[in-house]
Formats: C-alpha cells, structure tokens, sequence
C-alpha cells in the first residue's frame, strides 16, 4: 500500500468517524442556522420594508448548500482521500459559494434587520481603515489566489491532511479569502471603499491568470503526497472549473460598469 | 432622409471610431483564445493542456493571456452593446478590429507561445512547419485585412470631416 494512501485514509477518519456525531452535527445545525436567520431577517425586513427579494433568498440558501457539501457527507468524506474530490470541494467552499452568498446581499439585508444603533455602528466598521485595506481588490486577491500557492505549493497540504486544527483554519480561510474575493470585485451590498472599473478589471485579470498558472502547475508538479493522476485530474478541474465560475463574476462585473455609464453620459 | 438626422448618425459614429475598434480587437481576441479552445484543444485535440517542454514564462503568458482572453470576450460584446446604445455602431470599423484583434491573438499565439516559450504544438506530427506555416500566414492575411479596413474608415473619417 501506498504510504499517500495510508495519510489519506488517516485523515478521512480524522473528522468523519474517531471523532464521532458531535463536530459533525455542530456544523451542520450552523449552516442550518445560517438560512434560518437569513429567512428570519428577509420576513422582518419585508414586514418593515420593501419586499426582500426572493431570488437573494434562493442565492443565499444554494450558497450555504454549496459550503455544506464540501464539508460534510459523501464528498467532504472523499475529499479527504482523494486529490479530485478535494478540488471540487474546493471549488464548492471558495468559489461557487462566495458568489452565491455575495449575491444574496448578506450585508444589506443586516442593516435593515438591525435597529438604528447597531446598523450606525456596522456602517461605521465598514468604514473602518482595516475593512478598507481587506477590501481592496490587491489585497483580496493576494489572500485569495497568494493562500492557495501556500497550499499547494509548500508542504501545508500535507499537513492539512494530518492536522485536524490546521485542516479546519484553512478550509475556513478559503472561504472567507473566497467571498472577500468576489466582494472586492462586484458590488452588491453597499461598498464604501469603492475602486474603479478598470483597476477591479486589471487585478481580475491578473488574479485569474494566477489561479490558471497554479492549476496548470499542479497538473504538471503534484502536490506533495499526491499521486500524479489525481494530481491531473484535479488540475484540470480547477483550471476549467475556475474558468466557469469566474466567467460569471466578469459578466456581473461588466453588466454593473455598463449599467453604472448609461445615465451619467446621457443626462448631460 | 434629411441630411440633418443623417449628420447626426454620423457624429455619433465618429466620436466613437476608436471605441468601435477597440470593441471589436477585444472581442477578436477572445474568439481567437475560444476557437483554439474548443476546436484545437477539446474537439481535435491536436493542442494538449500541458506540454513537458514549457517553459515556466511561457506557463505564466499563457496564463495571462488565457484570463485576459475571457475578460476581452465579455467586455468587448458590453462595449459593443453600449456603442449600439449610443446608435454609435459602426460595423466595418468594428469588423476591422475584429479581424486585428483575431490576426493578432493568433500570430502571438503561432510564434511566441508554440515556437518561443514551447507551451505546446499545434499537433504532434512530424511535419509540424507545414502546420506552423498556414497558422501563421492566416494570421498574417487576417491582420492586413484588418488593417487596411480600419485606414480605409480612418481616411473616410477624415474626409468628411473636412466637408
């Protein structure tokens, strides 16, 4: 037997089964809770408010879908021994649903649920320098596409593998580096700190050829302790899978830069 | 028609000349990068995904490229749409991009990628001149096409522009 096969095997077992029901139940009731407050605040602000949108309910619920597969049942379990199902899990975490959730105007829909104090004080947090400088479109992207050269290209996706904490700390950084990602490029809810059309369409381009030059690198020099056909496969995955899903965010964000030019230079 | 209205078509167009080229060379290039996607890489698969004899620049322009690729696809056929809009659409000058913009893409591709950084062959025959030849007299042709569309609305441009 491979030893690759052995620290995969390890590692499938290091959430699903030793630990037992437990984590697994904790973080299927959060996601579970997570649609229940969005639903919650989406009646409130209806009541309160204009109707809220159902599509954004949709968005966000397909969103918190797509986080829950790659972290719990079938494929978070294969995930774990095999490099393929670890990139559509990827995938799933840091690309598809980000966009979902960043669609569903999580932030909007806070401030009408929040009575005036606390909505004055998120508004002023989002003001803040340290939000400012997370949400420039460089720095998103250096989290982003620079957090996953760390993982593939150094000795951490071993010790992910291995590591029950360092597994958990970065499943939960390519999430949260993911929808900073697609929030620093297409502005759904309210955007202090905006950047231009043109500086988000530069970075874009660039981040994406990174993303493209670590898949094609991944197919061509395997991860450590990943075999070389998993490695391809994956590989591949990641570059077209990529491709689909950022083909959306750059049809979102030319959509918004064409509606953003119409009235200004037709009102004059 | 009245001279006047078709005066005012006319303006629009004009003031708009360089945004209809760019249009099309945008759009130009991403069907280019689609063309060789779909046909050459997926469907005859002459073209392969990985090449052992890339070089790591040439890895990093082809993923450039590749990105940038689908960014002109969308932006150029947005820009295309707001230039309809403005009723600014001038289809010889955008055509001539287009054709600049393929032309272009595909020499780029012909030379620099396949023969300079050796990403990959167009296909992995014996006689691949023969293959590299057509590639890149086609791109040729397709750039002096391109060309002498867009001096010809150039000098058109200037000409009623005197008047």
């Amino acid at each position: 037997m491979n030893i690759n096969d052995h620290i995969h095997h390890g590692a499938g077992d290091l959430i699903s089964h030793k630990d037992g029901i437990v984590p697994l139940l904790i973080l299927s009731l959060s996601f579970l809770l997570l649609v229940v407050m969005y639903i919650f605040a989406a009646n409130l602000s209806s009541r309160r408010y204009k109707q809220w949108p159902l599509h954004r309910t949709v968005l966000w619920s397909l969103g918190v879908m797509c986080a829950a597969a790659a972290l719990i049942g079938p494929l978070a379990n294969h995930a774990q021994m095999d490099f393929t199902d670890h990139m559509i899990s990827h995938l799933l975490l840091g690309m598809l649903a980000p966009l979902l959730m960043v669609l569903a105007a999580p932030m909007t829909l806070t401030m009408l649920t929040l009575n005036v104090r606390a909505a004055r004080r998120l508004s002023r947090l989002l003001r803040s320098r340290p939000v400012s400088i997370l949400s420039n479109p460089i720095v998103a992207s250096l989290l982003n596409i620079g957090g996953l050269w760390l993982l593939y290209k150094t000795d951490l996706y071993m010790a992910m593998q291995q590591n029950i904490l360092l597994h958990v700390l970065v499943h939960i950084h390519i999430f949260l580096a993911g929808y900073l990602f697609t929030a620093s490029l297409i502005y759904v809810d309210p955007t202090p700190h905006q950047s231009s059309f043109v500086y988000r369409a530069i970075v874009f381009v660039i981040a994406l050829a990174g993303h493209g030059i670590l898949s094609k690198s991944i197919y061509a020099y395997p991860p450590v302790g990943v075999p070389i056909n998993q490695a391809e496969a994956g590989g591949m995955l990641m570059y077209y899978g990529g491709d689909a899903i950022d083909l959306v965010i750059i049809f979102i964000l030319c959509f918004q830069w064409y509606k953003f030019t119409y009235p200004r230079e037709f009102s004059h | 028609m009245s001279a006047k209205s078709d005066n005012c078509k006319y303006q629009a167009r004009f003031s708009y000349t360089r945004r209809n080229q760019w249009s099309g060379i945008l759009f130009g290039i991403g069907l280019a990068a689609f063309f060789d996607e779909t046909v050459f890489h997926q469907l005859l698969r002459w073209h392969h995904f990985y090449d052992k004899s890339t070089t790591d620049i040439g890895l990093i322009s082809d993923g450039l490229l590749h990105s940038f690729s689908w960014f002109a696809t969308v932006g150029g056929l947005f820009l295309f749409a707001d230039l309809r809009r403005r009723k600014a659409l001038w289809l010889t000058c955008w055509w001539g991009g287009v054709l600049l913009g393929t032309g272009g893409f595909q020499l780029y591709d012909g030379t620099i990628l396949h023969k300079l950084m050796r990403i990959h062959q167009i296909r992995y025959v014996e006689n691949v001149l023969i293959y590299d030849l057509l590639w890149n007299i086609i791109a040729v042709l397709m750039i002096i096409a391109g060309t002498i569309l867009i001096v010809r609305i150039r000098s058109n441009k200037q000409q009623e522009e005197t008047i």
